[in-house]
């Protein structure tokens, strides 16, 4: 995915088997010898994060559904079974369900890097909104699997979210009918979002390879936003970023398994060890954590159209961050009023995911409404006019000056020559 | 310097997180050891005891009680199992299902641990229905280890028909209940490990019917209407074992027995938990060893 290999095969086995699929030689050329800014920080180890996360959501979830039994009447019992019956069938389902939150927090920290870093401007445009694409097909993925436990949320999330598209004007109940396979959530809506579940993580790891191969044409940004100018500015990925994001790794899964094995029920709702039940609405309906600021916004609009709107327009936006931010400098680092205000809005979305949690009356409501609005305006109006008012800092003349000074780049040079 | 610091001083800022990772762990830890000794026949203060906390919603907030199954070393209590399961037979498996609980269950380790002889005696007690046989037809025989709980009722049409409501499964119940912990507290939660909100609500509500004269308030009850009759009075069910044969010591061990119905591996989970991320940290600290090292010649400094 970077040029030509400057692979060598050794033996003669390999040799023919290179001339035959030089595959060897494009993992040699993209995952050894790749050539890495020098300066990425650890926020630049959540690109493997999330790899290995989506292998072990795909792992788990193939052995859950040796067990799973997608049918209303039977869906929660065999959700059950695997907890009581097979043999680490909580482990394995504990990991899966807390394993879709580590994926989202992972994709969070992720997302925010590349707005901090400015990853998405230019000439990584594609690369981002492939990456856009990826996080809708894992909020459609998670949404789905929470479906398939058949739980109190389970089903009165997919009625609230499916029913959102019955406010497509002229076609919206046809498209609702549609999606239910029926005139309601039932039996044939769990068997296709059963099914969809299992194909989209295949999806996303398709796109996830375009995403990485998008990646390696201009090659990784970094923490001060500049180009590689000389081999001095990089590093190979083998060793220096494998051993990096093994050790990243190694401290996301503690922080994972403190979840997995000491509070496995946390990121989830109690109403969903209640079996699905239509006659029954619960108190509060509330999807999970990864949605609430979209679900906050969705509700901020009094309008039902406004609100599908507007909650999708909230994820799309993001798609045209490389023509909203006019900036030519990428890294918040040396954007002083940038900074500032990219701090507001992740404080603008925590918000909006607290008020997501919340019934929608009294004082969230407003305060649902007024998050909703900074939220477009950052994007919108913020980020387009600071790009033309502000004054960067003086960028450094390369990334080995950025890392090691003036005088570090130096000695480095006397060192490596 | 921001939360996102650019290339210097790269690795260093790492060794405090992990650091203060195996603090909160050890602290966890050592707190669980100090706080949750389980106790048979602790003397329970009534939650009533104290004017309830009033939570955002106006409902009152379940009073916090000791739990031998909390903290990162919890086990369940043996004895108070095989109480809270006479309870939930006697009275609690009168109205309510619990139909993941097969009889098998009660002799699993890390659960009541009945003996295999004491669970097929007991099995042998119920009535259970099977076929049909040869003859095409159903019938009835003694119950055996592998059959699951029967219920009293025939369907739920016929619960509802005695009894006016359903009464909810008991099997996840223990899960199925919580309150609100609102804004700060819930981000603690995870941190200080509570998650016994179930068991406290369930516990609390078993002794929340504070109003003599009317048999359906319930102090802890959304909406304080509970269809359920005050189900526990002081000398109702006879325990062998010397503990104190009050309404609160029932309410407290059913409650525990709800709690491992609800989630039977709880002290299998704890215990690997705390070997994988044992391993976890110390792996960790020798992959940032080696990251240091491969590092090191590249370092201006």
């Amino acid at each position: 995915m970077s040029g030509s290999s400057t692979y060598i095969p050794k033996s003669g086995l390999a040799r023919w088997f290179e001339s035959r699929l030089p595959i060897i030689g494009l993992i040699h050329s993209s995952f050894i010898v790749f050539p890495t800014p020098r300066n990425l920080n650890y926020w630049w180890t959540f690109g493997g994060i999330l790899t290995f996360m989506l292998v072990a959501q795909i792992a788990t979830g193939v052995v859950l559904v040796m067990h799973y039994t997608p049918e209303v009447t039977l869906a929660f019992a065999s959700v059950e079974h695997i907890m009581r019956n097979v043999n680490y069938g909580w482990l394995i389902r504990y990991a899966h369900a807390n394993g879709a939150s580590m994926f989202f927090i992972a994709v969070y920290i992720h997302m925010l890097r590349g707005l901090y870093y400015g990853s998405y401007k230019a000439p990584r445009e594609v690369l981002w909104i492939i990456g856009v694409i990826i996080y809708l097909l894992m909020m459609a993925t998670g949404f789905m699997g929470y479906v398939l436990p058949w739980g109190q949320m389970s089903f009165w999330g997919a009625t609230v979210i499916t029913s959102l598209f019955s406010a497509i004007p002229f076609v919206g109940d046809t498209i609702t009918t549609w999606l239910w396979g029926g005139f309601a959530v039932d039996n044939p809506t769990l068997n296709r979002f059963f099914s969809l579940h299992y194909l989209l993580p295949f999806m996303i790891a398709g796109v996830v390879v375009l995403h990485i191969w998008a990646l390696h044409v201009p090659g990784s940004n970094n923490p001060a936003g500049l180009d590689v100018k000389t081999p001095k500015d990089t590093l190979p990925f083998h060793p220096y970023f494998t051993i990096k994001d093994g050790f990243g790794l190694a401290c996301f899964l503690i922080f994972f398994s403190w979840f997995v094995f000491y509070v496995p029920n946390y990121l989830g709702h109690a109403d969903n060890y209640i079996e699905a039940n239509p006659m029954q609405t619960p108190a509060h309906i509330v999807p999970e954590w990864y949605y609430l600021p979209f679900y906050a916004i969705l509700r901020s609009i009094p309008s039902k159209l406004g609100g599908v709107i507007a909650m999708f327009g909230a994820i799309l936006v993001f798609a045209f961050l490389p023509w909203l931010d006019t900036s030519r400098v990428r890294s918040a680092a040396y954007r002083p009023v940038y900074r500032f205000f990219f701090w507001v809005f992740v404080a603008c979305v925590l918000l909006l995911g607290y008020i997501g949690s919340r019934p929608p009356e009294g004082g969230a409501v407003l305060a649902g409404r007024l998050l909703t609005a900074y939220y477009f305006i950052y994007f919108l109006v913020i980020l387009p006019l600071i790009g033309l008012f502000e004054t960067p800092r003086e960028l450094p003349a390369s990334i080995a000056d950025a890392v090691l000074g003036k005088q570090g780049a130096v000695s480095t040079e006397a060192v490596t020559h | 310097m921001s939360l996102f610091n650019s290339g210097k001083g790269r690795g260093k800022s790492w060794v405090p997180g992990i650091l203060a990772a195996g603090l909160l762990f050890s602290v966890s830890c050592i707190s669980a050891f100090a706080v949750d000794e389980p106790k048979v026949t602790a003397e329970v203060p009534s939650p009533l005891a104290a004017e309830p906390a009033q939570s955002e919603g106006g409902h009152p907030v379940p009073p916090r009680q000791q739990w031998s199954f909390a903290g990162p070393f919890g086990k369940y209590d043996r004895a108070q199992l095989q109480r809270g399961f006479q309870v939930f037979r006697e009275v609690c498996s009168n109205c309510h299902s619990a139909k993941f609980l097969a009889f098998r269950n009660l002799a699993d380790p890390g659960g009541p641990h009945f003996s295999e002889a004491q669970v097929k005696a007991l099995a042998a007690t119920y009535k259970v229905k099977d076929g049909p046989n040869d003859a095409g037809e159903m019938f009835e025989r003694p119950g055996r280890p592998s059959d699951y709980f029967p219920w009293v009722f025939a369907n739920p049409q016929a619960a509802v028909s005695a009894l006016g409501a359903l009464p909810p499964d008991m099997s996840v119940l223990a899960k199925a209940r919580t309150y609100q912990r609102g804004f700060p507290l819930f981000l603690l939660d995870p941190i200080i490990q509570y998650q016994e909100h179930g068991a406290d609500y369930i516990y609390a509500l078993l002794n929340g019917y504070t109003h003599p004269d009317d048999p359906s308030w319930n102090e802890f009850m959304p909406g304080h209407k509970i269809g359920m009759p005050k189900p526990l009075s002081d000398g109702l069910v006879a325990y062998t074992d010397g503990a104190p044969q009050t309404a609160e010591q029932y309410a407290k061990d059913v409650t525990a027995y709800l709690m491992w119905m609800a989630e039977p591996k709880l002290e299998d989970r704890k215990k690997y938990g705390f070997r994988v991320i044992a391993f976890l940290i110390v792996f960790a600290g020798m992959l940032y060893f080696v990251k240091r090292r491969v590092w090191s010649d590249v370092h201006g400094h």
